[in-house]
């Protein structure tokens, strides 16, 4: 399959943070043959935690596919301002690069605190927990206010069909950085209550790539929404 | 407090929906009378509402599909004989509002909950076994999709008792499904059942992508898998890529609903023809998410009953993966007629023919599979042999209706209708169908009554032709779809006939349940002792019928294609089976409520939302949120079966083997 898994199966000790299961994992699927069982193709099923970080890329692309439709329909409505206010004359670039900054500032705190899990070090897990979620906070209330601020001004979702796809494009990253913090919230419960055990390290693991895979959504979005509509 | 919702809403003043209700409610209740008195909620909880073992899974989503069925044709027969009536001034039974809810409910119903968990259902049931592994990828999510499908199922069924349903067809084009035009509940009824089953959808295509990919057995390369499992593969990678698409669509049209925003209405810059847009781009790939199963079905079932491995396996792979890619590049020709000028729709409508390409390929593969084998006529192979004849004229038609100037005389005519009837009747459902007789004694240990099915093969061809032939014709006449009267009596004689096809398929329908019930009745007469009935060539049938919960003791280890031809070849050559593997204990994952749960607050709120009773919708989210929280904090999901229960189990199957290819190590001396 693909390199990574291939370079996986020639190196036993790849895993030294024992996340995978060294017997097959998951529900016993471990063949005659164990010592192989980590990767996929010819050496049987992957490891689980192989299984699980794969299913929730699947997941991460198919949500991705979701927001470019989005994208798409935003960029066929972009022009459709009805006579009300265009981007150009409603974006504020600073606010928007404040909030670029939070977002971006939240998943490298992200990534310590993935360091730290991966130590196992509670404190600094916690710590940096805790830094992602108030960032991510930040990010959302300045986003918030944005939106207050446009409505207040005549400039809501009902003006016109841009407005439209505007504030649903926004708002659905909006929406699923409000769904990151709810589980971020419920991850440092767990890893507070269970330790650093080998659900949580996967559930860590999914939790990380949706936290940066909603960066890469911003950094199309703040270019194509925010940079080129002030511009036009 | 209550919403929308009134007294009113309850259909008191039209009979027809009122008897059927009624007649829904009293089956409905005695059923579940029936599973009280007998007490059999328990043994229904703790074995198959809360199972996450993906054979239980598959046969619940398959049972799923044949109720709806069940429903989605009733709504055929009732389009059928109204438009066989209400010709020439004659008002028909079904009045004009109520004749719309009815042919927007055929196709929704047929679509999504019939057609899809059916496919749904068999890849369930059939990939694990067929891959040598002992489940899917992620089982608890697999319980949950299904139970969400289920979910979508009850909403769109509570509105034929409590509202209406959508007017709108079946992919409620705004501007009509837009508040202005539409104000009553029907739409949200669509939206809100669609949006949860197709949450559900999208994570099943998401857990048996993973499930292909990731979790096959120990030498099971890519191109040592079956072709069933290609093909799988393909439809849920399209899954993968257009649910989402869906998604978004269908929020955003709710979010025009509900909260007044302007994606696709008249005014305020909306623009209604983006929705069409949108929506086949989901819409084209889901004609081939049902289709691509089905043609591996038929694939598995020719090469099995012609004794022959399957001709051009590497050519077959090919073309379902080109079918795959091209069915994202086809989406403009349900609208040739938008106006996006010749040079997008000479490029729609030629991508559109070169899908026939690798269909041919196909067809070919299949009729060189058969040719120079010792064919057995058994009941799959005759819903084969249907579907390749009338799946070609289904095709022709399409690459027909593909030429944008014959589509535009064409498009939204009956001529249309006929089309895509004649390939999903003819590919999707006959091909569920065959792989539902097929597999049948794979799930329940005896097979389906042979004379019941080819009678159901022939009810069904014959009453497909008759149904669906005249409204060729009658579309090249002029007849336009969704027509609740007609005017022009010289249509008279084909609608006639289109009636009586109806009919000859409602027969069809009788004998599977005839079938089914036959077959349950003499099931002592039909166990299928050895697990290979058809003497199979790929690994579901090297596991006992039914297969234990763990599907294979040992992984089975697969030196080439056909896994489990090579295995029962070398048993009978070297005359004895492989040695006895060393047993381990196995972890298998618990039950869990988590999907019906889960389906349960989605249920909830979808009800809500349609109603905009907003507190229940708080409640509902408030309780996913719960459900989320509690499940994630579990810490047991797996249970051990010791390898002495292990051992005595495929000791048994061992035993069978032995029996069935080795008579003469059997034999007593």
């Amino acid at each position: 399959m693909s390199d990574a898994v291939t370079r996986a199966d020639h190196h036993p000790h790849h895993d030294p943070h024992k996340l995978g299961r060294a017997h097959g994992g998951g529900h016993g699927h471990h063949g005659p043959d164990t010592k192989h069982t980590i990767g996929a193709g010819e050496h049987g099923p992957a490891s689980k935690r192989i299984i699980v970080g794969y299913g929730f890329w699947i997941f991460l692309l198919s949500d991705i596919i979701m927001f470019s439709a989005i994208f798409a329909t935003y960029a066929v409505l972009h022009g459709a301002t009805a006579g009300g206010p265009t981007s150009a004359q409603l974006f504020d670039l600073s606010n928007v690069a404040i909030e670029t900054g939070c977002l971006l500032i939240s998943s490298f705190i992200c990534g310590l605190a993935m360091i730290a899990a991966h130590e196992r070090h509670m404190l600094w897990t916690q710590i940096g927990l805790v830094f992602t979620g108030l960032f991510g906070l930040a990010f959302l209330v300045l986003e918030l206010r944005e939106f207050a601020d446009m409505i207040a001004h005549g400039a809501g979702p009902q003006r016109s069909a841009f407005l439209s796809s505007f504030f649903t494009l926004v708002g659905c990253h909006g929406l699923h950085v409000t769904v990151g913090l709810l589980w971020l919230g419920t991850m440092m419960a767990q890893v507070w209550a269970k330790g650093f055990t080998q659900p949580i390290q996967r559930r860590l693991l999914c939790f990380s790539l949706f936290w940066h895979a909603l960066d890469i959504i911003w950094v199309a979005l703040f270019t194509i929404v925010y940079l080129l509509g002030a511009g036009q | 407090m209550l919403g929308k919702l009134t007294l009113a809403a309850i259909p008191f003043d039209e009979p027809i929906p009122l008897a059927t209700s009624v007649v829904l409610i009293v089956v409905i209740g005695s059923l579940l009378t029936w599973i009280t008195v007998k007490g059999y909620w328990a043994y229904l909880y703790r074995e198959w509402f809360t199972s996450v073992d993906h054979k239980r899974i598959g046969v619940m989503y398959c049972l799923l599909a044949l109720v709806m069925l069940l429903r989605g044709f009733a709504d055929a027969l009732m389009m059928r004989s109204q438009q066989a009536m209400a010709i020439a001034g004659a008002p028909g039974y079904l009045p004009p509002e109520h004749y719309d809810q009815i042919f927007s409910a055929h196709g929704t119903i047929m679509i999504f909950f019939t057609a899809m968990p059916f496919v749904i259902g068999l890849m369930n049931f059939v990939l694990p076994l067929q891959l040598g592994v002992r489940d899917v990828a992620f089982p608890t999510l697999n319980s949950v999709s299904f139970w969400l499908t289920a979910s979508g199922v009850l909403l769109i069924n509570v509105s034929l008792v409590i509202g209406e349903f959508a007017r709108t067809g079946w992919l409620a084009y705004p501007p009509l499904s837009e508040l202005k035009y539409s104000p009553g509940v029907g739409v949200d009824y669509y939206l809100w059942s669609l949006q949860i089953a197709g949450v559900g959808t999208l994570l099943s295509g998401i857990n048996l992508v993973t499930t292909i990919l990731k979790m096959r057995a120990p030498g099971m390369t890519l191109t040592r898998m079956p072709v069933f499992c290609w093909t799988s593969l393909a439809s849920n990678l399209l899954i993968v890529a257009a649910f989402p698409i869906l998604t978004a669509t269908f929020a955003m049209l709710s979010l025009d609903r509900y909260l007044g925003f302007h994606f696709f209405t008249d005014d305020a810059g909306g623009n209604s023809m983006m929705y069409m847009n949108l929506i086949w781009a989901w819409g084209h790939p889901e004609v081939y998410i049902l289709i691509l199963p089905s043609f591996g079905i038929f694939s598995e079932v020719i090469s099995t009953f012609s004794g022959k491995p399957l001709f051009g396996y590497r050519s077959m792979i090919a073309a379902t993966m080109a079918i795959c890619v091209l069915s994202f590049l086809v989406w403009l020709h349900h609208f040739f007629t938008m106006g996006a000028g010749a040079d997008v729709n000479a490029f729609f409508g030629i991508t559109t023919m070169i899908i026939a390409v690798p269909t041919g390929v196909k067809v070919f593969n299949w009729l060189f599979t058969m040719y120079g084998g010792r064919v057995r006529f058994t009941v799959p192979i005759w819903w084969s042999l249907s579907f390749m004849v009338t799946f070609v004229i289904g095709g022709m038609t399409g690459v027909l209706l593909a030429v944008p100037p014959a589509d535009f005389v064409l498009h939204n005519s009956l001529f249309l209708v006929a089309h895509f009837h004649n390939v999903i009747i003819g590919g999707v459902l006959f091909g569920v169908f065959a792989g539902y007789t097929y597999w049948f004694p794979k799930a329940f240990g005896f097979t389906l009554h042979e004379g019941w099915g080819k009678a159901a093969v022939f009810c069904w061809t014959l009453g497909f032709y008759l149904a669906f032939m005249p409204l060729y014709v009658l579309g090249l006449m002029g007849a336009t779809r969704r027509m609740q009267h007609i005017d022009d009596p010289s249509w008279t004689p084909m609608l006639y006939v289109a009636m009586v096809g109806a009919l000859v398929i409602a027969a069809g329908i009788l004998c599977l349940v005839i079938q089914l019930v036959v077959s349950i009745r003499d099931r002592d007469n039909r166990r299928d002792l050895t697990g290979d009935p058809w003497d199979g060539r790929s690994l579901e049938w090297a596991t006992p019928s039914p297969p234990p919960v763990f599907n294979f003791a040992v992984m089975p280890n697969v030196e080439g294609e056909e896994a489990y031809w090579g295995i029962k070849r070398t048993a009978i050559e070297q005359q004895r089976l492989a040695d006895e593997p060393q047993y381990e204990a196995i972890e298998m994952p618990h039950n869990s409520p988590t999907g019906v749960i889960t389906a349960f607050f989605a249920s909830v709120m979808g009800f809500a939302m349609i109603w905009h009773i907003w507190w229940m919708v708080i409640l509902g989210a408030l309780g996913a949120f719960a459900t989320f929280v509690w499940f994630a904090w579990r810490d047991e999901d797996e249970y051990e079966i010791p390898a002495e229960e292990v051992a005595r189990i495929d000791r048994e199957r061992r035993r069978v083997r032995t029996e069935v290819l080795l008579p003469s190590l059997s034999r007593p001396a």
